[in-house]
């Protein structure tokens, strides 16, 4: 794994000395391919140069890092219980921080402001309600670390803590305890990450089908502390709709429900106090999850539409009919060019003939405005019977929106692009051009229009900023519900020529955030509040809310053993 | 580098409002300096150069707005008609059946809508080249102007809001945008041109819409007018013009902002439904207004002619006449939504379907925009004669007249002060008094070294008149003269209302100054334009000023009148004084008539009755409170004091 990037060490784009971009290591289907459209699609988007580099620190200097505040009586009792920890300067850097832009950024920098002072491994569930007694006995503060994949500053030490930080790593905690098929239940450790969990499931032929795009890092207990939703929700559900059972270990003791029945009327769910907690209650160790079959047949597709207004009201029209498939997500029409740019070297002469033959038909036989159409990413499941006839009918209803099917390879490429896309802001990072993307969830009738602001206001406010270059700002619609849809916003820019680019980035996200509120957006879909969004916190959910989960806060917590200060 | 749009100008104006917010002088919008005026280009002269025809006939190729659809008129109505607003208002109306009330919003529509055709644009604007080729000598336009606006219309959805003095300006920003390649706006006008025979058809098909005038409570038709707006609006398809202050001021003066539209036109941004709407305050100046004559008379219960076809035939004699000059000035493109900033939380309208909000922090807009216009509009010196004229006692100007010399001095006087409170001028450089005395010989007749008023009729061949019918005979002729006056009052109001205030308390206490200045400002609202809420600034604006120009000095606490500035305060003062004898009059007669409920079709004629015996009496000295607009004015300025209440609508 990289300590100053996303993802796995052998994978990254890179410029070759052909000045082609490659895309190294063997995980991905884009691994080890040319990607000759990539340069190009940078330099004119971005007025990004490959002479212009901004290369990151390679290693990390251990002397920027502060040395460990220790509780050394905690340390004793800690060491006891024979539960492994590190105060190495490498463990404590890597559990500092999450991935979003200032953090990355510093990182590369080598800046290495406020960090844990002390990495601990539980193995199981005792082995944190140990800890988590020693932490109030000795008050220390705890900070449950699961992938790491946070995109909120969770992560992020509170640098007014004084006390010693340790950072509860869960990753030990990654087995699968027993499945039940009579129930289709699995129960499961909150450590482990979501590739794992889907393909141990998978040998026994079951798949819990929550796919968030980040979950070749994520973790189970991370979704449920941050309310994750996963690409085939429409399917599977959201995390939510998951989860029958969770225990976790709070400074007063465990909380858990006393039986598996799948929905009980005894008061508010407690089980919504753990989810979206964000670490602030305590460390959820363990999750009973619903799983299912394997689906017997998948098939990717793809439409194109005229525009991104005739998108978007098909992609009501199927919410309204109820018949989503277990993806469907609209790019815009930049996003549309992105992955055309992602696209690798084609290998034949034949399949290049092919796409210049879509593309004369559908630009001049049909008459779609490049500059304008957008594409719809699909995604069936189940028996193949019913995924063929299911496909019909959103074909059909697409047909009525000037949709026209661009084949499975367009679809499949587009799933795919998720996975790499993390890895392309480190690129970007090497050229002077720092971006993120940021999430809402917004009604149907807003849904045009919250694109079309928030994406105006960036324009503006980068120029307002003082951006020397237009920056990147698109979005997909990435989920549909029968009230509203989820809004996927991706933002970069090129901030040669600017003293203090993150600042400028956070100013602009921020007012991206203003225009998200004002137009009728919610403050997030499912990222999270962590420590970015909380000024909104208030406005969001009223004081009597805040009020509410404070004082829960207060009963469970009341010496904030559990002080990443998420959330409120 | 790559950039593709341009708002810094907006973006500067705003910053000038809310640093000059702060700092003690506030001056909305106006960063023009005086060498703006230079690049004034006169479109008439290449007119005049080219064959009608041709020009009628020339490509015509605008930009337009980025997102507007490339729909026709007919969607427009569709898409109104099936709105949910509108299907939300139909279904409310009970009492008939559904389809009838459908019906009956589709014939509201059909009356309302526009239906904008190229061909139709290439007559109006071969008509209305011949005519104002034939009518002004020139009409100038600033260009940079013309340029900010290209540029906003095809950012976003742009309202052009000229200032309304005469009917001839009705065409005048269509006809320049066809000039200079910019997209034909849809125009907002009164449903009596709808009804002129042929010429109503004309006007519809060069983008005028229309709307009833007494619209009361009739939900359907607000329903459809404000959807049928806001979809012209929201799309983008066309920019859309409309007089902010609701018709053509009669006085040459601003009005106060009507709010309907506004409203109408600013909520698809509060809702969100669009990113930015962009104002362009447009402000219209004359030297001389075709309607002239008819005004004053309207004003003094003449009525006015019916707009219809023979009647605008009939009017073609005016085209035997010399208008000078008219000058057209595109003010900076104001963002709404830097305009709105700090003022409007649009999230207070997550948690309801957004067709069902109404709004308002438009009051302020609308005045901002009025406000733009007037500092956007240009002095003429014959508007500066019209000042001094109107402060010589009223037997100088009917009898021996006044000394050419002495008035032509003072104008200059004035015109320097006019240049320190930062007016903007039409001043051409060649003997520039005696042609413009030319211009006016309607009005004013020079002869012998003197000036006099023109009265209509020559009183020696015919019987004698009554006394009142003499009165109203001058009358007429002054409230022409007020007119001209009107056009540069805005420059004079804040620093007159301080000379007032100093003039009636004698106090040099800022405080005590400061609440009388207040007290006047609230009380002639409807008379002149203030931003509301920010009498502070007005104050502040006012003290700079005098201190400016030599005539007060100012200090923490007190404010000094100079020997050097009593003859400007004495001006101004002597500049408000006819609007403070024409509020204490009618004060005194609803004091002193002890009915306790009147009507205004008794009121208005009593006044008048009044005034003109206290002016044959010599105890009363301005003939404007004879001015139906002055009489109406002073009624809403009560209502809106509260001190008297309409029973009925």
């Amino acid at each position: 794994m990289k300590w100053n990037g996303w993802g796995y060490s052998d994978s990254k784009f890179l410029y070759n000395k052909k000045g082609q971009a490659e895309f190294t290591g063997k995980r991905y289907r884009l691994s080890g391919m040319i990607i000759p459209g990539l340069r190009e699609w940078m330099e004119s988007t971005f007025g990004a140069n490959l002479q212009h580099k901004t290369p990151a620190a390679p290693i990390l200097n251990s002397s920027a890092v502060q040395p460990p505040t220790l509780n050394e009586a905690f340390l004793k009792e800690l060491k006891s219980t024979g539960i492994p920890f590190s105060h190495d300067a490498e463990d404590r850097v890597f559990r500092s921080h999450g991935h979003c832009l200032h953090e990355i950024f510093a990182l590369r920098e080598g800046k290495i402001g406020r960090v844990p002072d002390l990495v601990v491994w539980p193995n199981c569930h005792n082995d944190v309600v140990k800890i988590v007694e020693l932490a109030c006995k000795h008050n220390v503060c705890l900070m449950p670390y699961g992938g790491g994949t946070s995109v909120s500053s969770a992560l992020e030490c509170p640098p007014e803590e004084t006390r010693s930080i340790v950072s509860l790593d869960t990753s030990q905690m990654n087995r699968i305890l027993w499945i039940d098929e009579k129930n289709l239940t699995a129960h499961v450790e909150a450590g482990i990450v979501g590739q794992d969990l889907e393909r141990l499931l998978n040998e026994s032929g079951y798949c819990t089908g929550h796919e968030p795009d980040s979950m070749e890092f994520s973790s189970l207990g991370g979704w449920v502390a941050t309310r994750a939703s996963g690409m085939k929700k429409n399917i599977y559900g959201n995390i939510e709709d998951l989860v029958v059972h969770i225990k976790m270990v709070t400074p007063q003791g465990v909380i858990e429900k006393s039986c598996q029945g799948p929905r009980m009327s005894t008061g508010p769910d407690v089980h919504h106090f753990i989810m979206g907690s964000e670490g602030t209650l305590g460390v959820v160790t363990e999750v009973t999850m619903k799983i299912r079959p394997m689906p017997e047949y998948q098939k990717y597709g793809s439409v194109v539409f005229p525009n991104f207004e005739m998108g978007v009201a098909c992609l009501r029209e199927v919410a309204r009919q109820r018949c989503a498939p277990a993806s469907i997500r609209l790019m815009d029409n930049e996003q549309f060019k992105f992955g055309h740019a992602l696209k690798p070297q084609v290998s034949s002469i034949f399949t290049s003939f092919l796409d210049g033959l879509k593309k004369f038909y559908i630009t001049k036989f049909k008459g779609f405005d490049p500059n304008r159409l957008c594409v719809a990413t699909l995604l069936f499941e189940g028996d193949r019977e019913k995924v063929l006839q299911h496909e019909k009918q959103v074909y059909d209803i697409a047909a009525k929106f000037g949709g026209l099917a661009a084949g499975e390879d367009n679809g499949q490429r587009g799933y795919m692009l998720t996975f790499v896309i993390a890895y392309l802001r480190d690129l970007g990072m090497d050229y002077y051009v720092i971006g993120e993307s940021f999430e809402t969830s917004v009604p149907w009738d807003r849904v045009l229009d919250i694109c079309r602001n928030v994406k105006a206001r960036i324009v503006r406010e980068c120029k307002d900023k003082g951006v020397q270059f237009p920056p990147l700002s698109t979005c997909r619609v990435t989920q549909t519900y029968d009230a509203g849809a989820c809004v996927y916003f991706y933002f970069a820019f090129n901030y040669r020529g600017l003293s203090d680019p993150v600042h400028v980035y956070e100013q602009v996200e921020h007012a991206a955030r203003e225009e998200i509120l004002a137009n009728g957006g919610s403050l997030s879909h499912h990222h999270g509040v962590g420590k970015l969004r909380k000024e909104w916190m208030r406005e969001t959910i009223s004081s009597v809310g805040m009020g509410m989960l404070k004082s829960v806060k207060d009963y469970v917590d009341p010496n904030n053993i559990f002080g990443n200060r998420n959330l409120l | 580098m790559l950039w593709s749009y341009c708002h810094s100008g907006t973006r500067k104006s705003l910053f000038n409002i809310n640093t000059r917010e702060l700092s003690e002088v506030v001056v909305i919008g106006s960063t023009a300096s005086l060498k703006d005026e230079e690049e004034f280009t006169d479109i008439l002269e290449e007119r005049r150069c080219t064959t009608d025809l041709g020009y009628a006939l020339r490509t015509f190729n605008p930009q337009p707005y980025k997102g507007a659809p490339s729909s026709s008129t007919s969607d427009l109505k569709k898409a109104v008609l099936e709105s949910q607003y509108l299907r939300y208002i139909i279904a409310l109306e009970t009492g008939s059946s559904v389809e009838k009330v459908r019906q009956e919003a589709r014939g509201i529509l059909e009356e309302m809508s526009h239906n904008l055709q190229l061909g139709f644009i290439r007559l109006m604007a071969y008509t209305v080249n011949k005519v104002f080729k034939r009518l002004f000598r020139s009409i100038y336009v600033n260009m940079e102007g013309l340029n900010m606006l290209q540029q906003a219309i095809q950012e976003s959805p742009v309202i052009l809001m000229p200032n309304h003095r005469s009917y001839v300006d009705f065409l005048i920003v269509s006809f320049i945008l066809f000039t200079y390649d910019i997209p034909i706006p849809v125009i907002a006008a009164g449903i009596p041109l709808a009804s002129m025979k042929v010429v109503g058809e004309i006007l519809r098909r060069s983008g005028a819409f229309f709307i009833r005038r007494a619209i009361g409570s009739d939900k359907l038709y607000w329903a459809v007018l404000s959807e049928y707006v806001r979809t012209i609006v929201r799309t983008g398809c066309a920019p859309l013009e409309f007089y902010v202050e609701g018709f053509r001021s009669r006085t040459l003066k601003s009005v106060v902002p009507k709010l309907g539209m506004m409203d109408m036109v600013l909520e698809p941004y509060f809702k969100g439904e669009v990113f930015d709407i962009t104002l362009v305050p447009i402000s219209i100046s004359y030297d001389r207004v075709v309607e002239e004559s008819l005004l004053a008379l309207e004003l003094l219960g003449v009525p006015k002619p019916k707009e219809s076809t023979t009647g605008l035939f009939k009017a073609s004699r005016v085209l035997q006449e010399d208008y000078g000059c008219m000058h057209v000035n595109f003010g900076r493109p104001l963002s709404v939504r830097q305009l709105c900033e700090g003022k409007i939380n649009r999230s207070e309208y997550n948690l309801i379907p957004r067709y069902r909000f109404i709004q308002d922090c438009v009051n302020w807009v609308a005045h901002l925009i009025v406000r733009t216009q007037e500092e956007g509009s240009l002095i003429s010196p014959w508007s500066l004669m019209a000042c001094l004229l109107l402060q010589a006692p009223i037997t100088t100007l009917t009898e021996e007249g006044l000394q050419w010399h002495g008035l032509t001095e003072k104008t200059l006087w004035l015109r320097k002060l006019v240049l320190d409170f930062r007016g903007r001028l039409n001043w051409p450089d060649s003997d520039v008094m005696s042609s413009t005395v030319a211009l006016h010989h309607s009005i004013v007749h020079h002869k012998a070294g003197r000036v006099c008023l023109v009265q209509d009729g020559d009183p020696a061949s015919q019987d004698p008149l009554s006394p009142e019918e003499g009165v109203m005979r001058t009358a007429a002729a002054v409230l022409m003269l007020v007119s001209y006056r009107n056009q540069a009052l805005h420059v004079f109001v804040r620093p007159g209302i301080l000379a007032t205030a100093i003039h009636i308390t004698k106090s040099t206490q800022k405080d005590e100054l400061f609440s009388f200045f207040c007290f006047l400002r609230d009380v002639f609202a409807n008379e002149f334009i203030f931003i509301p809420g920010r009498a502070s600034q007005d104050f502040a604006e006012a003290c700079s000023l005098l201190q400016k120009c030599g005539a007060v000095h100012m200090s923490e606490q007190e404010v000094t009148v100079l020997e050097t500035g009593l003859e400007v305060l004495s001006f101004l003062q002597k500049l408000l004084q006819p609007f403070l004898d024409s509020y204490q009059l009618i004060f005194r007669y609803l004091c002193e008539n002890g009915a306790h409920v009147f009507t205004e079709k008794q009121f208005l004629p009593a006044v008048q009755n009044l005034a003109t015996k206290l002016i044959l009496s010599g105890d009363l000295h301005t003939f404007e409170v004879l001015s139906s607009d002055t009489q109406k004015n002073v009624l809403s300025a009560l209502r809106r004091l509260e001190a008297v209440t309409k029973l009925r609508a």
